[in-house]
């Protein structure tokens, strides 16, 4: 019983990665059309988002110690961050300790800022091509933003911690009655969990409970009649872009004390949020959601040792499976609507 | 009107015969083409280094690659001359090969086996290379030392640790200088039961290609050799980025240690995701668990950050030994290049060195001949202590060093990785010895086949 739920909790962590990046897809797809394959590209920009303001709180000045050597015999340079001489070693290192979750006030502008470049100066000149030519420079824009990520940042994986405070496990099973030690989970990945949960209620909250959401619901479903209301519809589609974006951005800044960021991080998550957008149903929000906890969780049951005994190899297909399944069973996806990719 | 028995084509075809027969003694002679594959003629030499320029690991690539130039600088007498002033074969003297200048051209292998073998094959066909040296994966390395065995090319293999390539995948035409996978678990094993007894319950996570297999399968026998358990093996798809389906079963299999068979970005985020699940701090059986990463890097410590601490792995060379060799080396690449040389950046230089000494002692850039020169050739000064290239499999038998994460000495992040790994145990060779014929290198009937020297 301890280990379905350890895999029940893995795969809600998995899926919230899944559903984030899949819900700014969704978001794009079904105010602009477009079939947004640079979307794992943001994922990994927010990430670097992380790297980049962590990187920014240590700035440093060198200071030479010269009880030490260096590797080549030279006295020692040491980097001290400025913020220890501002703040003194214990602030200091404390907001340095806490950059990736302070990263999100980074993050933010910087994805917003992203996506409105992004849409502007080339998605929207492909609104009218189709769905093929879309693809294709979407996925060149990824690799261009993910080569450019790779000759600033290197190829290899940054480590990126989580603040100290996070950085150890919970014992989640005495919680529920069992052993000590039985259901431990880390910290960051509960955090990570409720952090999806909020963002994806946000976005929801947003596009239900604002004007601005109601206009751009209403766009989704007749773009024409409400461009002849006199609203500029065009507009507020390119702040859904940025916003996306930003919600993408989000989720891999987060996810960096997970799975260390790389440049290459955006490309493995994309294809696998493309098949939770097509099981949940092109255009549907709530089913990007739906679909995104859904494989999340099965992928990690198709991960158990029992399963794979049975089943060798079930954990690397189980998701493409479920796919085809949903997709003979219902070809729209689980919450599909009617008329959307079907001319 | 005079009638002639002269044809235009009668000429022509004479003409060609005779051109022929008259070519002849230049074709057979051995500067001209010495019937082998891309004979030098001029007063160059090229060679070619085929690494991971991009791709997961382009930064060892990169590290490959620094190396290699700065060993053809050595070779053609430019800078300090680094381990050529420590190496105890004295032949090279800083004026090329065979008095030939050494240029170099590189490819990118992207560690991926079809992209290397192309980048090879251009290099050889196109380039005109006599040598292939580099690369960052045994997958890489058993598909392009196939390739240099058919193309009569000598392959100096790079940072490859699968069994296989000098095992089962072995070739005449193939060296590698890296330790492998048994000889890890050879040295790890003994270092292990002193730190954590006999009684230990270990788990394997291995990546799933050649290399996971036969580190898995050695570890495995090095482990319960000292009376371990093997409580389970479990194949992870390489890149799966996320391990935590596969770290959560550990928590309650009953395992006191987890043996992560994995390398790269895998190796990174596996290892921080045990970490991050509490493994470390955990008790199983009133003992500490413990997790092991067979094999080190530099740059995958880089990567770990401070979750390395602790952890025991294996290396085929450090840059902190204190021999002089070691000592040249690092004093020449730190000075180029502002930090300290990888250990895949040494085995490829060595891997230059030797080439460049085995033809230099041969007389010839034949690959045969060559082989022949590096087959049971013993040598020191090249940072390893004395080395033995063994002849019946060509690979290269030397101490192991075992390696322990701990906390950066220097505090600099330029040296997080370099640092952050300190050297446990020289291993001497006599322990990780083993014979060619080996159950884990492809048994008796594992051959290296004949050489090739192409044209």
């Amino acid at each position: 019983m301890d280990a379905i739920i350890l895999q029940i909790l893995n795969g809600l962590d998995k899926g919230s990665a899944y559903a984030l990046i899949a819900l700014g897809l969704t978001l794009i797809f079904g105010t602009l059309g477009v079939v947004n394959f640079a979307h794992g590209a943001l994922f990994m920009i927010g990430a670097f988002c992380a790297v980049t303001f962590s990187r920014l709180l240590q700035l440093s000045h060198e200071i030479v110690d010269e009880t030490r050597t260096d590797f080549l015999g030279n006295p020692l340079k040491v980097d001290v961050p400025y913020l220890q001489d501002w703040f003194g070693p214990e602030t200091g290192a404390a907001i340095i300790d806490w950059a990736v979750p302070l990263s999100i006030l980074f993050a933010i502008p910087v994805m917003l800022l992203v996506g409105f470049v992004m849409e502007r100066g080339l998605i929207k000149h492909f609104y009218k091509r189709p769905h093929a030519d879309q693809i294709l420079v979407t996925f060149g824009l990824a690799i261009v933003l993910g080569e450019i990520i790779k000759a600033n940042y290197g190829a290899n994986p940054i480590p990126t911690p989580a603040p100290a405070a996070f950085s150890g496990s919970l014992d989640f099973g005495v919680w529920l009655g069992f052993d000590e030690n039985a259901i431990i989970y880390p910290y960051w990945r509960l955090i990570y969990f409720l952090f999806s949960a909020v963002i994806i209620a946000g976005v929801f909250a947003f596009l239900q409970f604002t004007t601005f959401g109601m206009v751009v619901r209403a766009g989704m479903a007749d773009r024409e009649t409400v461009g002849l209301l006199g609203i500029d519809i065009d507009k507020r589609f390119t702040i859904m872009f940025g916003l996306a974006a930003a919600v993408a951005g989000l989720a891999g800044a987060m996810y960096t004390p997970i799975l260390s960021p790389n440049y290459n991080m955006g490309m493995d998550f994309l294809v696998l949020s493309f098949v939770v957008v097509v099981v949940g149903g092109m255009g549907s929000l709530p089913g990007a959601v739906l679909a995104g906890f859904l494989l999340g969780i099965l992928q990690s049951f198709a991960s158990m040792n029992e399963v794979k005994s049975l089943l060798p190899g079930i954990d690397q297909i189980i998701i493409y499976l479920v796919a085809i399944a949903i997709l003979l069973t219902r070809p729209r996806g689980l919450m599909g609507r009617r008329g959307v990719m079907e001319e | 009107m005079s009638k002639s028995n002269f044809t235009r084509r009668g000429v022509l075809r004479t003409g060609a015969i005779a051109g022929a027969g008259l070519a002849l003694p230049t074709y057979l002679r051995a500067d001209a083409h010495a019937g082998f594959t891309n004979a030098p003629t001029g007063s160059t030499v090229t060679i070619g280094f085929n690494v991971p320029q991009t791709g997961a690991y382009a930064e060892e690539g990169l590290d490959e690659l620094r190396a290699q130039e700065l060993a053809v600088e050595h070779l053609n007498g430019i800078g300090d001359g680094g381990m050529l002033n420590t190496f105890s074969s004295k032949v090279l003297d800083g004026t090329g090969i065979l008095g030939k200048q050494v240029n170099f051209v590189t490819g990118d292998t992207q560690t991926k086996s079809d992209v290397a073998r192309a980048a090879a094959q251009s290099m050889i066909q196109k380039d005109g290379v006599i040598m292939v040296n580099g690369g960052s994966s045994s997958g890489v390395a058993i598909a392009v030392q196939g390739l240099c065995q058919e193309a009569g090319i000598i392959f100096m293999a790079g940072l490859t640790h699968s069994n296989d390539t000098t095992g089962k995948d072995r070739k005449a035409n193939g060296f590698r200088h890296f330790f492998n996978g048994y000889m890890s678990g050879a040295a790890l094993g003994p270092i292990l039961e002193k730190e954590y007894g006999s009684d230990r319950n270990a788990y394997h996570l291995t990546a799933d290609y050649t290399w996971g297999w036969t580190q898995q399968e050695s570890m495995q026998q090095s482990t319960e050799a000292i009376g371990w358990n093997t409580a389970q093996n479990v194949l992870t798809p390489v890149g799966a980025g996320d391990f935590s389906s596969y770290i959560a079963p550990v928590l309650n299999s009953g395992a006191d240690t987890l043996v992560l068979n994995h390398y790269g970005a895998d190796m990174v985020n596996s290892l921080t995701q045990a970490t991050q699940f509490g493994l470390k701090d955990k008790q199983v059986n009133g003992k500490d668990f413990k997790i092991i990463v067979p094999l080190f890097s530099e740059l995958m410590a880089a990567g770990a950050g401070t979750n390395i601490e602790g952890v025991f792995g294996s290396m085929n060379w450090n840059w902190q030994l204190q021999d002089e060799g070691t000592q040249a080396f690092v004093r020449s690449f730190g000075e180029k290049y502002g930090r300290p040389p990888s250990g895949s950046a040494h085995t490829c230089y060595v891997q230059t060195l030797l080439y460049a000494d085995a033809v230099t002692r041969a007389g010839s850039f034949n690959p045969c001949a060559v082989a022949e020169a590096l087959e049971d050739f013993e040598f020191d000064g090249l940072g390893n202590g004395p080395t033995f290239y063994r002849g019946a499999d060509h690979q290269c038998f030397k101490d192991v060093l075992v390696m322990k994460g701990v906390a950066s000495a220097s505090g600099s992040a330029s040296m997080v990785g370099y640092d952050t790994v300190e050297i446990v145990e020289v291993t001497p060779r006599a322990q990780v010895e083993y014979p060619s014929d080996h159950p884990m290198f492809g048994g008796p009937e594992a051959s290296l086949g004949e050489c090739n020297p192409g044209a």
